[in-house]
């Protein structure tokens, strides 16, 4: 119940207002925002009790720090995607894809749910046990050459809308995710979306890290969903394999 | 075997490579008996063509006899005698089932590659750069063809090589350039470019009833072509002003139609053209778009400018603002092969048309390499060439 909830809450609906609201997320922590303002502040008064080039200089940045404590958007985190509010919450990886499949519902749900059938699917799933109704464990391939290991269990489902799970406790990655399935097509198609929130270990600095592999990390999904489809409505997934690289 | 190699601009070999093998459950292997240098290949040759590598293999007209098939392979077998659509299409996505074949959602291995330029990617191509699938080409002595239950066509022994080896490409290029003009009695046609879709194009815009067909070119033996065997009236753009041409020809009305058959390395020597070569040369711009203008600048109003011509990346200075004031219809694409090879195999059978008739050259897989050249630069007449394994 909490993971579905709690991901339909995170969930990205890129609703943009108007106003651009999005762009003014507040991305600054609560203890840096207080710093922001009083050093700003102090700042500010310092220079400008002085005239010269290098004095205004410094009125510029103190107001500018002011600026993002009373607001608490930085341009620059915003910039780099990094954001010091709430680590030990926030700090997940929000991933998020959407494909749409040439196959009746019914079919796409039941295909995704014999979780076993999975690797077969996707090239960047190794193995899927079946543990009993709602557990099961799994092994990935992960990056550089490392195996991924953990169990989940499916928290929440109800065919043929969505299926929500979320990693047991003690294996790592954490993560929760939930695959939605909804009718598209006039019936004849499943648009399928993949929401997942991956918590690394490591804190902050972790979450720096898992930030330098989510391009990686939405690639591979993007590719697992591409796949899935193929196999799905063409039987089989598209190779080139090229044979000049192995000349004569 | 023996196949062509693309090694960088203005270079192709022949060279021994590994014979292809069966990969996936819907392959075939075909040994082909028949294949042809393409005016997109120039594209490749000419390094206009980004994702390729050293050693990819060429060509994506051929046709010949089924080998070996994948186990679930049905509609062909072994022994049949097949052309092999160059677009690679699985049959069962949102758009095959439209017969928007050229744009199968499952047949580009490295759709990721098409979607980060185009925004989505469209079906794998034989011997078309890594961004289009990787798949090695078929000019060699085997090819392994993809979805053999949806492609392949099989021609009956009553028909030679010559004459149905072009359902594979440009014959259908040329008619569904034609088709999407949706020509009325009485309309007048122009085509621009009288390399082989260009005739195919002037051809099949009679058999779909045109009044007139307008061809333009500056090579002798093309126009010629056009003339005597599709039975255009030519234009020859070093000569004449093709834009004032056209407007005196149509009453003053311009083209009901326009058919772009040049794309993108289009040639010129008016102020548009040389801004184009410069920009190209410097990479500034990626497509040189001289003939588009023309034919949107010369289209008459509310007509429809159809392109089978190939463009790759952006174009510069394109006249949208005519296009917009005088209404018109724009219509391109990779041909849907697939859609076409019955009903024209059905119009070569009944001897309708008899495609040979672009073909100027043949010679084998090593001599190739002086094919290229010599259809790069139309030397000795050069239209089409036929490559024999």
């Amino acid at each position: 119940m909490e993971t579905a909830r709690a991901l339909r809450r995170q969930h990205k609906t890129y609703d943009v207002t108007a106003s651009g609201k999005e762009a003014q997320k507040i991305n600054v922590g609560q203890m840096e925002r207080v710093l922001c303002t009083v050093g700003g502040g102090a700042l500010a008064l310092y220079a400008l009790n002085r005239l010269s080039r290098w004095h205004l200089g410094l009125a510029l940045a103190g107001g500018a720090l002011v600026y993002r404590g009373l607001t608490g958007h930085c341009p620059v985190y915003q910039t780099a995607g990094f954001t010091t509010v709430n680590p030990s919450q926030d700090a997940g990886l929000h991933l998020q894809k959407t494909i749409t499949v040439y196959k009746p519902r019914d079919e796409v749900y039941q295909s995704w749910r014999h979780l076993e059938n999975l690797p077969r699917l996707m090239p960047h799933l190794d193995s899927v046990q079946r543990l009993d109704n709602r557990r099961s464990h799994w092994v990935a391939n992960g990056p550089f050459g490392i195996n991924l290991v953990w169990d989940a269990e499916i928290t929440e489902e109800q065919p043929p809308e969505f299926i929500a799970w979320r990693s047991l406790p003690g294996t790592n990655p954490r993560h929760e995710g939930m695959v939605r399935f909804r009718q598209a097509l006039d019936g004849h198609g499943t648009e399928v979306q993949v929401s997942m929130i991956y918590r690394p270990p490591g804190g902050v600095a972790g979450a720096a890290l898992a930030r330098v592999l989510k391009t990686m990390a939405v690639h591979n999904m993007q590719e697992d969903l591409r796949r899935f489809k193929q196999m799905l409505e063409a039987g089989e997934v598209a190779t080139g394999a090229n044979q000049t690289y192995q000349r004569v | 075997m023996r196949a062509v190699c693309w090694y960088g601009k203005n270079d192709v070999r022949t060279e021994i490579v590994p014979d292809p093998q069966i990969l996936n459950p819907h392959d075939a292997i075909v040994k082909i008996t028949s294949t042809a240098i393409c005016g997109s290949d120039l594209h490749l040759y000419n390094g206009y063509i980004p994702t390729m590598q050293q050693g990819d293999i060429l060509g994506h007209e051929f046709m010949g006899e089924v080998v070996e098939t994948g186990r679930e392979v049905t509609q062909v077998q072994r022994g049949d005698r097949v052309v092999v659509p160059f677009t690679i299409a699985c049959g069962h996505c949102f758009f095959c089932q439209r017969e928007l074949w050229s744009l199968c959602d499952n047949s580009n291995p490295n759709a990721w590659m098409a979607e980060k330029l185009y925004g989505a990617s469209p079906s794998g191509l034989f011997g078309y750069s890594h961004m289009l699938g990787g798949y090695a080409g078929g000019q060699a002595e085997y090819a392994r063809v993809p979805f053999a239950n949806v492609g392949p066509i099989k021609i009956p022994d009553s028909l030679a090589d010559e004459q149905v080896l072009f359902l594979s490409d440009i014959f259908p290029t040329g008619y569904m350039a034609a088709e999407h003009c949706h020509i009325q009695p009485g309309d007048i046609v122009a085509v621009w470019g009288c390399g082989p879709v260009g005739q195919f194009a002037i051809k099949s815009a009679y058999l779909f009833g045109a009044e007139r067909v307008i061809a333009i070119d500056r090579v002798r033996e093309r126009l010629h072509m056009a003339q005597e065997h599709g039975g255009a009236q030519i234009l020859n753009y070093d000569e004449v002003d093709v834009l004032e041409a056209l407007k005196e020809l149509t009453g003053g009305r311009g083209p009901d139609a326009c058919i772009d058959a040049v794309g993108l390395e289009a040639h010129g020597t008016s102020v548009g053209a040389l801004y184009d070569r410069a920009k190209t040369a410097m990479y500034l711009a990626t497509d040189r778009p001289h003939v588009l203008r023309q034919a949107i600048q010369a289209c008459r109003k509310g007509g429809t400018v159809s392109i089978p011509g190939v463009y790759g990346g952006f174009l510069d200075k394109v006249p949208f603002g005519a296009a917009f004031a005088k209404g018109l219809t724009f219509t391109m694409g990779q041909t849907h092969v697939h859609r076409y090879l019955r009903p024209l195999l059905a119009r070569i059978e009944r001897g309708d048309i008899n495609p040979a008739f672009v073909i100027t050259h043949r010679l084998s897989l090593e001599e190739a390499p002086q094919g290229y050249e010599m259809f790069k630069h139309k030397d000795k007449s050069c239209i089409k060439i036929v490559l024999k394994p």
